[in-house]
């Protein structure tokens, strides 16, 4: 069960937002309403008239229009045949459509220039692309699944002038969220979504990011502090001067070097799309360095392939849990060997050893929490925090050296959050070096020993995590600060600010 | 968990079942549309199955779909569809036939050397599309297509009397085999032989099973096929993975031929069955790439084939059986992903209402459920 005993109400002329953590079943919510997903009971009613909604067809029919987090564009067509792709219908695919085009792109101050190729464009224009599309078929309501995820600071500020304009026109905008501080600067309405049920609403003016955290995590916020430094002075991996090519040549990672030590956490932060992905994947040897080098303990492991690696001890909790931690249609004990299928209990020699993985699989689901009938499920039927959990039990499971965790808690609940900082931090005490790529700034600050940031494919300056605040490193992330960031004391700026719970909406400034 | 697993079975079986009684249903459509009876000729047919010469002649063509179905299952396994089958199958038959006529060693050597031949012919054959879609990235579809195209001149050329082809009347041969390649059939009395080289068709079935099931490679092979990019992560090859399935696949189905080659004609002449790399397509995916489903498939088809020649004789026409079997592949293709997604969504369902009811794994789970 994904939600329950959901209300909402959206008032036309205004925007509301929808705050929950990752996977409180913000994302579901909004699937029922575009369509995509059909509610088991209850009801949803447009213009006081009751309505089922089949399909996204059936939605924007009735209105309804969806931005979504990723977007869903051809690269390699013009703006303006994205626009008309599927509604050719509605003003045809000329003249008549790029005049559309432009008027609606005037009169929201969107800035969308119809016969550009939308690879060309930046990851915001974008975004506008793709609300002009919804705002062409007719929406009169549009749902914007996390808009700011992707967004630099001066870019959101730009995309909420849009929606203050949208709202003027008499449009209804609902406004996806876990970033409390954007929330109150743009919402009219705030609706607070907690594991699958709306636990209240709140107006901005009237309520604080503590109170909204609080309604939000229903409880105190676990805070992610280590509390003693583990460090040692023994070198896990070393990268020296790593760089990694586009096709094209242009430079997706650039002299990137760093040592993280036995009992060491650094923490990368940094924008999404600057150059994570591209380092993890190197890291871990699904894409090869154009040049310099990967140490891992003495051993060079720059030309070794994925498969050594991991057995040679690299841990990896992915990004993307679907496309690079799971096989959603295979049970949940198939899914504890992929990624160890060489290694014990899942192997003896070429054979498989499907009653010891199984044997195991038990153990990890007791050993970390994961909540499920049975190991005989697939991965999908599991909520996004259980399988995560067995991710990370996976990976723990074969004694990692170093471990490669990109937002090892994206998608999980406090309650799975807390557990699995504890056990980064418990492999950490046993000498465990830890890469961290979390766009959550309080994560980042309260795990890592070490802080680096990336921009642009470099690592542009570090910061000392005992000090930092994360307004101080969220600055860094949009490349205006390099070198070494320092802590500046003043009084309101003090080192427990970093951790109050108002801190994520900082990220991307 | 045995709930579980009875729904698995459940899951496994509606499929084709579903397809079956569909196809049923619209030959019959077919049937009373073109104004015959729409009963009578599968009464026919059913009744062809009781007699013994006729099950026989199932058996053994089950044995050539068999093998050419799993060739193809172990592509779809990993998401490659290999179409070539029917080229490699031929050629591995051809070069067979051709080394079984011109060399003579004793039977157990000249045996293992003909099945040989024909794995590295059918292999040889399949990798060629393999190393064009790793180095080239050149789909496997279209490779194998005009790799079938190709086949089928290198097999003509073969025929010439010049090269490797003997004249027998209007027919084109390679010559009749050395006897110590024949492989003996099993007697059954009047009702005929069965192909020897039938349980070679039941232990490559078995071998599919334990290699994809009971192996690293095997695991490796179905994680490419579940989620390339899994894979990957989990440290398979993706382009070592692509050939060495292809080249199985190639091997597998370079046997395809042989059980009427070494247990039948001894030679490889224009009467020599053609298309079963095809059929073998449609019999896959019927039986859901498994062992016993392509099994159970492939004498279904056979069953098809072999009884509907009894139509012509009460007045039907024996291609109400083609016309089922391209019925059973289309309605083959539509129930099995409705009821993939159907089984996906009834287990989460499932899961969810027994986490909600407290059913969860290990004993301490009673402390307050933070984590849905």
């Amino acid at each position: 069960m994904a939600n329950h005993d959901i209300h909402l109400t959206v008032r036309k002329g205004t925007v509301h937002a929808l705050v929950g953590e990752n996977g409180a079943g913000k994302s579901t919510l909004m699937k029922i309403l575009y369509g995509m997903q059909k509610p088991d009971e209850g009801t949803i009613t447009i213009d006081g008239e009751q309505v089922s909604l089949h399909s996204p067809a059936d939605a924007i029919t009735r209105g309804i229009g969806m931005v979504h987090q990723h977007f869903m564009l051809a690269d390699n067509l013009t703006v303006l045949e994205n626009v008309v792709l599927g509604s050719e219908k509605l003003y045809g695919i000329g003249a008549k459509a790029r005049r559309k085009i432009t008027e609606i792109s005037d009169r929201y101050g969107l800035g969308v220039r119809p016969d550009v190729l939308v690879e060309e464009l930046g990851v915001a224009a974008r975004q506008r692309v793709e609300i002009l599309k919804v705002l062409y078929r007719g929406a009169t309501t549009l749902i914007l699944d996390e808009p700011t995820a992707v967004l630099v600071p001066q870019e959101v500020d730009a995309l909420f002038a849009n929606l203050r304009e949208l709202k003027s026109e008499g449009l209804s905008v609902i406004f996806i969220s876990h970033k409390l501080g954007e929330v109150l600067s743009v919402a009219d309405e705030i609706t607070v979504i907690r594991r699958g049920t709306t636990v209240g609403t709140a107006v901005p003016s009237e309520t604080t990011p503590r109170q909204l955290a609080e309604m939000m995590v229903g409880s105190e916020l676990p805070t992610p502090e280590t509390a003693e430094s583990t460090v040692t002075d023994r070198p896990v991996i070393t990268v020296d001067k790593l760089r990694l090519q586009a096709p094209g040549g242009k430079a997706l990672l650039d002299d990137i070097t760093f040592t993280i030590h036995a009992g060491e956490v650094l923490g990368i932060a940094g924008v999404e799309g600057n150059g994570q992905t591209e380092l993890v994947d190197a890291l871990i040897g699904l894409r090869h360095a154009d040049s310099g080098t990967i140490t891992l303990a003495e051993e060079e492991i720059t030309g070794w392939h994925t498969r050594k690696r991991r057995e040679q001890g690299v841990g990896y909790i992915p990004e993307d849990r679907h496309r690079h931690g799971l096989l959603l249609e295979a049970p949940l004990w198939e899914n504890r060997i992929l990624g160890h299928v060489t290694e014990k209990p899942n192997a003896k020699g070429v054979w498989l050893d499907p009653k010891a993985a199984q044997e195991d699989t038990r153990r990890i689901v007791e050993a970390y929490d994961v909540r499920t009938p049975g190991i005989d499920v697939t991965a999908a039927s599991l909520s996004g925090g259980n399988q995560q959990k067995l991710i990370v039990g996976r990976e723990m499971s074969h004694k990692p050296r170093f471990l490669i965790a990109a937002h090892p808690t994206r998608g999980v609940d406090v309650g799975a959050q807390a557990a699995i900082w504890d056990h980064i931090r418990e492999a950490r005490r046993e000498g465990l070096a830890v890469l961290l790529i979390s766009a959550d700034l309080d994560e980042l600050i309260g795990l890592s020993d070490t802080l680096r940031v990336i921009y642009n494919g470099r690592l542009v300056a570090d910061a000392d995590p005992a000090t930092i605040t994360p307004e101080e490193l969220g600055s860094a992330m949009t490349g205006a600060a390099t070198g070494h960031l320092e802590h500046e004391e003043t009084p309101e700026n003090s080192a427990d600010v970093s951790k109050s719970p108002e801190s994520p909406e900082d990220e991307a400034r | 968990m045995k709930k579980f697993d009875k729904e698995r079975v459940l899951l496994a079986v509606a499929g084709p079942v579903i397809a079956l009684a569909v196809a049923f249903v619209l030959s019959a459509i077919v049937l009373i549309a073109s104004g015959k009876n729409p009963v009578e000729p599968f009464a026919v047919m059913f009744e062809q199955a009781g007699f013994s010469d006729i099950q026989v002649l199932i058996i053994n063509q089950a044995s050539m779909y068999y093998i050419a179905a799993l060739a193809v299952a172990i592509g779809f396994r990993m998401n490659l569809f290999n179409i070539g089958v029917d080229g490699q199958y031929q050629l591995g038959a051809m070069l067979a036939a051709i080394v079984g006529a011109h060399m003579n060693l004793p039977a157990v050597i000249q045996i293992p050397l003909l099945l040989l031949t024909a794995i590295f012919t059918g292999a040889f054959w399949a990798g060629i599309a393999g190393v064009l879609k790793v180095t080239r990235g050149v789909s496997e579809v279209v490779a194998t297509i005009m790799l079938n195209a190709i086949a089928t001149s290198v097999i003509g050329y073969l025929w010439l009397p010049t090269v490797f082809g003997v004249k027998v009347g209007n027919n084109n041969t390679t010559g009749e085999m050395h006897s110590s390649g024949w492989i003996p059939g099993i007697d059954m009395g009047p009702a005929g032989e069965i192909y020897g080289l039938v349980v070679l068709a039941v232990l490559l079935g078995i071998g599919y099973w334990v290699v994809l099931n009971r192996t690293r490679f095997g695991f490796d092979l179905r994680a490419s096929g579940a989620s390339e990019t899994a894979a990957a992560a989990s440290g398979v090859d993706p382009k070592r993975m692509t050939l060495t399935a292809m080249l199985i696949s190639g091997a597998i189905a370079g046997l395809a031929g042989l059980p009427i080659l070494l247990g039948d004609t001894h030679t490889y002449s224009l009467n020599f069955p053609t298309g079963i790399g095809f059929l073998g397509i449609g019999i896959a995916l019927l039986g859901r790439n498994s062992p016993v489903g392509i099994a159970f498939a492939a004498l279904l088809w056979a069953w098809l084939d072999k009884a509907s020649p009894e139509l012509d004789f009460h007045g039907y026409d024996k291609e109400i059986a083609v016309i089922m079997q391209g019925l059973i592949v289309l309605s083959v293709v539509v129930s099995y992903e409705a009821v993939r997604e159907w089984g996906l969504r009834r287990q989460q369902r499932r899961v969810g209402a027994e986490l909600a009811a407290g059913h969860v794994l290990g004993a301490h789970n009673t402390k307050e459920v933070a984590g849905r």
